[in-house]
């Protein structure tokens, strides 16, 4: 059997930043080929440039899809040929029923008007493939998430798919649903399909892959049977992980006091799901002037921790002791949190970090008005200065402090959020992916910052994906899997083997 | 430019009048829209529109439209709708006349219960906004409902009035006058000169005090220039307004919230609060900021403005009738957007609002001394809010 799908020399750039570097991918037909790596080696951009989310013209390189070149302009275009993915998030619609769902946009219909026998003939048989016993009019809010990932599935078969591309499709689901999930592809590849799955969980490649390609940093780094041989976890992580590491943060020396900051048996509940628990009673401590990593993949519930801590911003049923020197503290509201000196940098933050439409200045003072202000009055004079100073001290690069967020680069907007909370004169600085989406030179000046307020006595807790910005910054690591801290390592010891086999450890059991 | 500016803020910070201009064309684009409107009516009426007795009318008619739409922009702004304030408005004007036509209350406590009637109103409607996130439309639109029928209930179905003299001078009332002659009202005169110079001075100031903490300020040159025209405007206003009977009362009022709302959002730790809230939830939640509150008094500060407005126009009418404020809402939730403030929160000036009713308020009058029909009207004033805020949006996003 050839390959169906070959993709040759794909480079990808978003403004600044190359996302992928001459990548190329071989797929052979019939068979289930893994590709995994880092939170943003480029997985996903990747199978955004096969499915056409990035159209033709966006990228460099060339499809051959069965043989031929193939340009897409959009989605519709690739599902035309037969290439239909399965995003990480589903994308079902709650409150309508499965039928619907499946038949969304591809209605049973004939001049516009649905038949909804067909609609009904064609759900059951779809839902007997995938081993699902519900009845096509019950709604998906009704069913769980490793049901809901099904008919996810289903839909998928209801277009005529050559290549089915899942992007980890187990992220969300349990130990049962998972093998029930894996099982099932399985059995697609008995009946001829070709797939592509991106899966971080090495334990499962091992499982059903025939193939495996590692992408890192933007590139294929290698790609390996494993038909014939049983696949090397170590190898694997080996690739996934293997760079070179020199000056790439600025030195750190620890003066390391007290401790400042502890929680002691923090336990949170799902914010959906009031039954789920999300956060498994973690305790921790942090001293003063100590860089504290928290590593994890996506959706360890690393932000759901920092945030259920930061004033309970996230999840219910929130239980469990926050200590500030020693005395317990109430951290139940976001201005009680602010208040004991605890300063949150979210990992979105367009989305809860910043007001994209108003001025600099403006940000920089939101935590902390009542500093820039007497009586309810703001004094421009004093906001402005210190939104100057910030400017000058964090290196933020804009004409003035006037300027709308919304018109600075991810880096600048960061150094504005960051601005924001060391002017609310926090004592805990929780970090959360403080270098997402920012280029090198940045990242540099950010790590530069954060050194510095450590040497000024700041406890920092910074959560990131990044293994190496952790092994490079922190003085200790906790690694955070499936809501529980499951290792605790000083950085000195830690290495990203090391990380990473205690999150594939604790997945397996 | 001045030397410090120069040294303070670097990178080709020295801006020209007309790159200044361009900027803030949208700030700017509103007032010059007011004036090509007027200029337009002025010459199709003959001159009628700026005759001091039409001026004087223009004033009366929009004084209740621009009230509401200064606590309207609030509530636009911090990303909630009221659709309810004509009937709030038309409920507190039966309210009023109950009580001092039919129960003889003396006029100032009347006032005083009308005022926190309004305030418990808004209170009501923004508890479910704000605490139980609620849609503001839904909300507004069920007390749309409740207080037109609680007006016809209160009036039994009639026109009630005339209220006492001295109510009715809220609206029909001049300020009084000690150094003029029926002729010529010099006080409103002087009035308005003080205040234009006054004007005149703050911004000289505020620029004073932008260069001397090293911000970027408009260039002096055209600093001047503005406030030079803006000056010579209001004199001329009040000038056509003293050869009439003067400055009404309300329009006393009416500046007198209007500077109160302008400092309220541009200066003081709420109005920074309500942007932010507007601009991103999620954002000002994460900064400490208590959302949910700060949407409620919103829509308290709305009930209490309505409330206001509705006695301004049943004083004006003299009478309180079960349809008083029938569309009102739309003038005035029109007069915000006209004006600039954003459909999704955030995004919005008070002074904007105020112009934006005066653009409805220019074209109703214009109009209607033009002859042109109300089904007309009704269409041209539709034409231009989707206009106002199509030519807002494609400058935005060029």
């Amino acid at each position: 059997m050839g390959a169906i799908l070959e993709m040759k020399g794909i480079t990808k750039r978003f403004t600044g930043v190359v996302a992928l570097k001459n990548v190329n991918l071989e797929v052979q037909t019939g068979e289930i080929h893994a590709i995994c790596g880092e939170n943003g080696a480029g997985k996903s951009t990747l199978m955004k440039v096969l499915s056409g989310v990035h159209p033709h013209g966006t990228y460099e390189g060339a499809i051959h899809f069965e043989g031929r070149e193939l340009e897409f302009d959009s989605i519709r275009d690739s599902e035309e040929q037969g290439i239909i993915i399965i995003h990480q998030e589903l994308a079902l619609v709650p409150l309508m029923s499965i039928a619907e769902n499946i038949f969304l946009g591809n209605e049973q219909a004939t001049a516009g008007v649905i038949n909804s026998e067909t609609t009904h003939r064609r759900t059951v048989e779809l839902l007997k493939k995938v081993g699902l016993n519900e009845s096509p009019e019950e709604l998906i809010t009704n069913l769980g998430v490793g049901k809901q990932q099904l008919i996810e599935i289903a839909k998928a078969l209801s277009k005529k798919v050559k290549l089915l591309i899942l992007d980890e499709p187990t992220a969300s689901l349990n130990e049962n649903d998972s093998q029930a999930l894996l099982d099932l592809l399985l059995e697609f590849k008995a009946q001829g399909m070709t797939m592509i799955m991106i899966s971080h969980k090495l334990n499962e490649i091992a499982r059903v892959a025939d193939s495996v390609t590692v992408i890192r940093d933007g590139s294929t780094v290698q790609t390996m049977d494993c038909r014939d041989a049983p696949i090397n976890e170590d190898v694997i992580i080996r690739h996934m992980v293997g760079r070179e590491m020199a000056d790439r943060y600025p030195p750190h020396e620890p003066d390391i006091g007290e401790t400042i900051f502890e929680v002691k048996d923090w336990t949170v509940f799902h914010e959906q799901h009031a039954d789920r628990k999300f956060i498994k009673g973690i305790s921790f401590h942090v001293r003063q002037g100590e860089i504290l990593g928290i590593a994890g993949l996506m959706g360890s519930g690393r932000t759901e921790l920092a945030m259920s801590l930061f004033g309970r911003s996230y999840g219910r049923n929130i239980s469990g002791k926050v200590l500030m020197r020693g005395k317990e503290i109430d951290v139940s509201t976001v201005q009680k949190a602010i208040s004991h000196g605890i300063a949150y940098v979210t990992e979105d933050r367009k989305g809860y970090g910043l007001v994209l439409e108003n001025e600099i200045k403006h940000n920089i003072s939101l935590a902390n008005l009542p500093g820039v202000a007497s009586h309810g009055v703001i004094n421009d004079g004093k906001e402005f200065s210190i939104a100057q100073e910030y400017q000058k001290k964090i290196n933020i690069r804009c004409p003035d402090v006037f300027q709308l967020v919304s018109n600075l680069s991810g880096g600048n907007q960061q150094k504005v959020v960051l601005s924001k909370w060391l002017f609310a004169g926090p004592d805990v600085l929780i970090l959360d992916e403080p270098t997402r989406g920012i280029d090198v030179g940045a990242k540099y000046e950010i790590y530069c910052l954060i050194a510095q307020l450590a040497k000024e006595g700041k406890c920092i807790i910074m959560i990131s994906s990044e293994m190496p910005e952790l092994l490079g910054m922190t003085d200790r690591l906790y690694v955070m899997n499936e809501g529980a801290f499951v290792a605790e390592m000083d950085t000195s010891e830690a290495s990203q083997e090391k990380i990473m086999r205690a999150i594939v450890k604790s997945g397996k059991n | 430019m001045n030397s410090s500016t120069d040294t303070a803020v670097q990178g080709g910070e020295r801006i020209s009048a007309a790159t200044f201009i361009k900027k803030n064309l949208r700030e700017y684009g509103m007032l010059i829209s007011l004036a090509v409107i007027m200029a337009f009516f002025q010459y199709m009426t003959d001159g009628t529109l700026m005759q001091p007795l039409n001026l004087t009318n223009l004033l009366l008619q929009n004084s209740y439209i621009v009230i509401m739409a200064l606590a309207m922009l609030m509530v636009i702004v911090a990303g909630h709708i009221d659709l309810s304030v004509g009937s709030v408005a038309g409920f507190i004007g039966g309210l009023a006349a109950v009580l001092m036509v039919q129960y003889n209350w003396h006029y100032v406590p009347a006032t005083i219960v009308c005022l926190i009637a309004g305030a418990l109103i808004g209170g009501l409607q923004g508890y479910f906004v704000a605490f139980h996130h609620i849609p503001a439309f839904i909300v507004t639109l069920g007390g749309m409902l409740v207080f037109r029928g609680l007006a016809l209930w209160l009036l039994g179905g009639q026109s009630v009035g005339p209220f006492p003299q001295e109510f009715q001078l809220l609206s029909s009332g001049f300020i009084p006058d000690p150094f003029g002659s029926e002729s010529f009202r010099l006080t409103s005169l002087l009035l308005g000169g003080i205040v234009a110079f006054a004007f005149f001075y703050m911004s000289l100031r505020e620029r004073a005090s932008k260069v001397r903490y090293g911000a970027a300020a408009e260039p002096l040159s055209f600093l001047i220039v503005k406030n030079t025209i803006f000056t010579v405007m209001i004199l001329y206003f009040t000038y056509l307004l003293a050869s009439y009977k003067g400055l009404p009362n309300v329009m006393v009022i009416m500046f007198v919230l209007m500077m109160a709302f302008d400092f309220i959002t541009n200066r003081t730790t709420i109005g920074r609060r309500i942007y932010a809230l507007g601009g991103n939830e999620k954002a000002a939640r994460l900064s400490g900021i208590k959302t949910d509150r700060l949407s409620f008094y919103t829509f308290v500060n709305m009930g209490v403005l309505a409330a206001l407005a509705g006695l301004v126009f049943a004083a004006r009418l003299n009478t309180a009738t079960p349809k008083g404020g029938v569309g009102f809402e739309l003038d005035v939730i029109a007069a915000c957007f006209i004006g600039g403030a954003s459909a999704t929160g955030g995004v919005g000036k008070v002074i904007g609002a105020v112009i934006g009713a005066f653009v409805m308020g220019v074209m109703n009058n214009g109009m209607s001394i033009l002859g042109i029909g109300i089904d007309w009207q009704q269409v041209i004033k539709g034409v231009v809010l989707v206009a106002a805020v199509f030519v807002d949006v494609y400058n935005k996003n060029k």
